[in-house]
């Protein structure tokens, strides 16, 4: 029988796990009363369904429905003008949701509040562009990479990838070295699509090494006479560097020789 | 109008049938003054621009999915590739970020070798923003100025660390390498180079120059609170009168013990922020003066002690079976940090450069995301382009010193 591997989530796995081992935790601490993230904390009670401090910053998780109120009353009454970064995280093989975060600084505290909400697959997120503009390209990203929509953005299209790309590189379904779509994007774009079969896997992409390749790759070491069959193996040729560079091309003075000898 | 097909596919290059006497230019992504591969579709009422519609993704090479797929050992080369211009900020954000999940420090001396390697590494990418946006500008003897001064710092970097770009001179828990014999006395002569050609070369080249003020000085206006909004960080938020730096405000490794100053210009335009760069490069030479008493007087342990996720030293990985056995799971596996996130900012040269880390106790990250401060940056030229002429576009593009390599990651 093939080995089963799993589909929902095709990065790459640890080799070796030891089935008895847990692994720890980065401690939660509580948030600390009379400490300016308490005063966060209160503001943002009516919102909050956990709230903790990890690292150094305050994160509190919401309902992904109020994220704008939410982040409103964050930017209005604690004094949070920046919103540092804005992403999401891949749960779907374990939950089928998406973890969204909000990144925020408070400039007048140096304070850094972590805003997370979870949204199911097919699920759309309020924008928060209107309070603050940097998540435009942060949004914008996160569509592009996780293909989750945000309702009232006000150019909601890839950012980084082509418009007409298929798929959304970071999903962890999406495999490292791109699926099929990806290998024949730009063949079925020049070409179009019936060309596939005239260019072949061989000459879709012209930084691709072929091991038996004697014609574009370089041997170091190596070396065969071009376009030998090298399919049986071949044998070492090494290189004696010291000698190429103390060649002695003017035999009749040596002078220079001597002098880097 | 152009007919497009399948090999001539339809670009946005000039497009003159318009009804309202509008032009669509497409700048770049080949244009020498757009720092790489950035691609602006322009609206040009004229020659003021109406709409800028900056149009990203030319150099992406998805670092967030390497990240996924590599050991957090294995990553930390790949983060020289985002900001190329000083690359070992990149790998101390990332080594950071990994430390504070972890939960180790790293010994003093290495702190004392990063904070040097990241303040020279400021002033590399400093003197490149001021030889290129001359460049772009008009003034061309500044870049070669420029550039010959950036050579000797990266022959301190190259005599650190082997490499002159990509650096990789940093690892998770500490640094690599103590600091060569007469690195000190050669970083000693590069700040002295480095305050006389700011003062005398730089400075009196451009401060004054009539052409220099005349395309700089109220290009590129970006108010304080424009500046939050749009998530500008670095000398683009301390160029609108915003008192911020990372490194003062939020220390990390030495920064809390030095004295130095944040400058900070109320002009909020593009002759303000460059003469921010050049005060900065004053006061990373001053940084440097301070920590060679304090790298001199350190003990010379140069990674942390965590046997848990980290390689014991060399001696003792060659003498002690134990050390051994570690260091064997640890290049194989690699480490396995706790279960938690972390999003740890750094100042970097162009602003907040931070790493979220997600991490699910495996050897490989579930998540990374790298938060690069030229990103935002270039979302903001949507919002300051527009009403400038076709003429200071470059300058603007100039003053806001984006980096494509972690623009696009």
């Amino acid at each position: 029988m093939r080995k089963y591997t799993p589909k929902d989530n095709v990065q790459k796995k640890a080799y070796y796990t030891d089935r008895y081992w847990v692994a720890p935790r980065v401690p939660r601490e509580a948030v600390e009363e009379g400490s300016h993230f308490a005063a966060v904390a209160d503001a943002m009670k009516a919102f909050a369904k956990e709230s903790y401090i990890e690292v150094g910053q305050l994160v509190i998780h919401i309902d992904p429905t109020e994220n704008f109120e939410a982040i409103k009353t964050l930017k209005e009454q604690c004094g949070y003008t920046q919103c540092s970064e804005q992403s999401a995280v891949d749960y779907l093989a374990q939950d089928g949701e998406f973890e969204l975060f909000y990144q925020f600084l408070n400039i007048n505290e140096a304070k850094r509040v972590r805003i997370v909400c979870r949204i199911k697959e097919g699920e759309a997120i309020e924008s928060i562009v209107p309070l603050f503009n940097s998540a435009s390209f942060a949004e914008r990203e996160m569509y592009d990479m996780f293909g989750i929509k945000v309702n009232n953005h006000p150019m909601l299209k890839r950012l980084i990838m082509p418009d007409d790309w298929e798929g959304h590189p970071l999903l962890k379904t999406y495999p490292l070295q791109g699926d099929e779509f990806a290998s024949w994007y730009e063949v079925d774009k020049i070409f179009g699509k019936e060309y596939r079969d005239v260019i072949g896997p061989e000459n879709r992409d012209p930084s691709r090494i072929e091991r038996y390749d004697t014609k574009r790759f370089s041997r170091v070491g190596y070396e065969v006479p071009f376009d030998a069959d090298i399919s049986e193996g071949e044998k070492p040729n090494p290189i004696e560097y010291s000698e190429t560079v103390l060649v002695d091309y003017n035999k009749d003075s040596g002078k220079q020789l001597e002098e880097r000898r | 109008m152009q007919q497009p097909n399948k090999l001539t596919p339809f670009f946005e290059n000039l497009n003159f049938e318009r009804d309202d006497n509008t032009m669509v230019i497409n700048f770049g992504p080949q244009h020498p003054s757009a720092h790489g591969q950035l691609r602006l579709i322009l609206e040009l009422d004229g020659e003021q621009v109406v709409k800028a519609h900056p149009d990203i993704g030319y150099l992406h090479r998805g670092v967030e999915k390497m990240a996924e797929n590599m050991t957090y050992n294995e990553f930390l080369p790949t983060t020289d590739r985002l900001d190329y211009m000083a690359a070992t900020s990149n790998n101390y954000a990332y080594a950071l970020a990994v430390e504070k999940l972890l939960g180790i420090e790293a010994p003093r001396r290495a702190q004392a070798i990063r904070t040097m390697l990241l303040e020279l590494n400021r002033i590399i990418s400093h003197l490149f923003f001021i030889a290129t946006h001359a460049l772009d500008v008009g003034a061309m003897s500044v870049f070669l100025y420029a550039f010959r001064e950036r050579e000797y710092g990266m022959d301190l970097m190259e005599e650190y660390c082997g490499a002159r770009l990509t650096h990789s001179a940093v690892r998770i828990g500490g640094v690599p390498l103590d600091l060569p014999k007469g690195w000190i006395e050669n970083l000693i002569s590069f700040c002295d180079k480095v305050d006389y050609e700011v003062k005398n070369t730089y400075e009196a080249l451009l401060t004054e120059n009539r052409i220099w003020k005349m395309r700089l000085e109220d290009v590129g206006v970006i108010s304080a609170e424009d500046a939050l909004n749009w998530g500008c960080t670095g000398p683009m938020l301390r160029g609108s009168g915003v008192k911020y730096d990372i490194r003062k405000e939020e220390p990390y490794e030495l920064y809390e013990e030095l004295d130095f100053d944040i400058p900070i210009s109320d002009r909020c335009d593009s002759y303000g922020r460059y003469r921010l760069y050049m005060e900065e490069m004053y006061q990373s030479t001053r940084i440097l003066r301070q920590l060679i008493p304090i790298y001199k007087e350190s003990e010379p342990q140069l990674m942390a002690h965590a046997p848990q996720y980290l390689s014991a030293p060399k001696e003792e990985i060659m003498t002690q079976n134990y050390a051994l056995m570690q260091h064997f799971v640890l290049v194989t596996q690699g480490m396995r940090p706790p279960k938690g996130e972390v999003y740890v900012p750094t100042e970097s040269p162009k602003g907040e450069l931070g790493f979220y880390i997600k991490s699910e106790g495996e050897p490989y990250a579930y998540r990374l995301k790298c938060r690069a401060p030229s990103f935002f940056h270039t979302g903001l030229l949507q919002e300051l382009l527009v009403g400038t002429y076709i003429a200071d576009v470059v300058t603007i593009i100039g003053t806001t010193n984006i980096v494509f390599g972690e623009v696009d990651r």
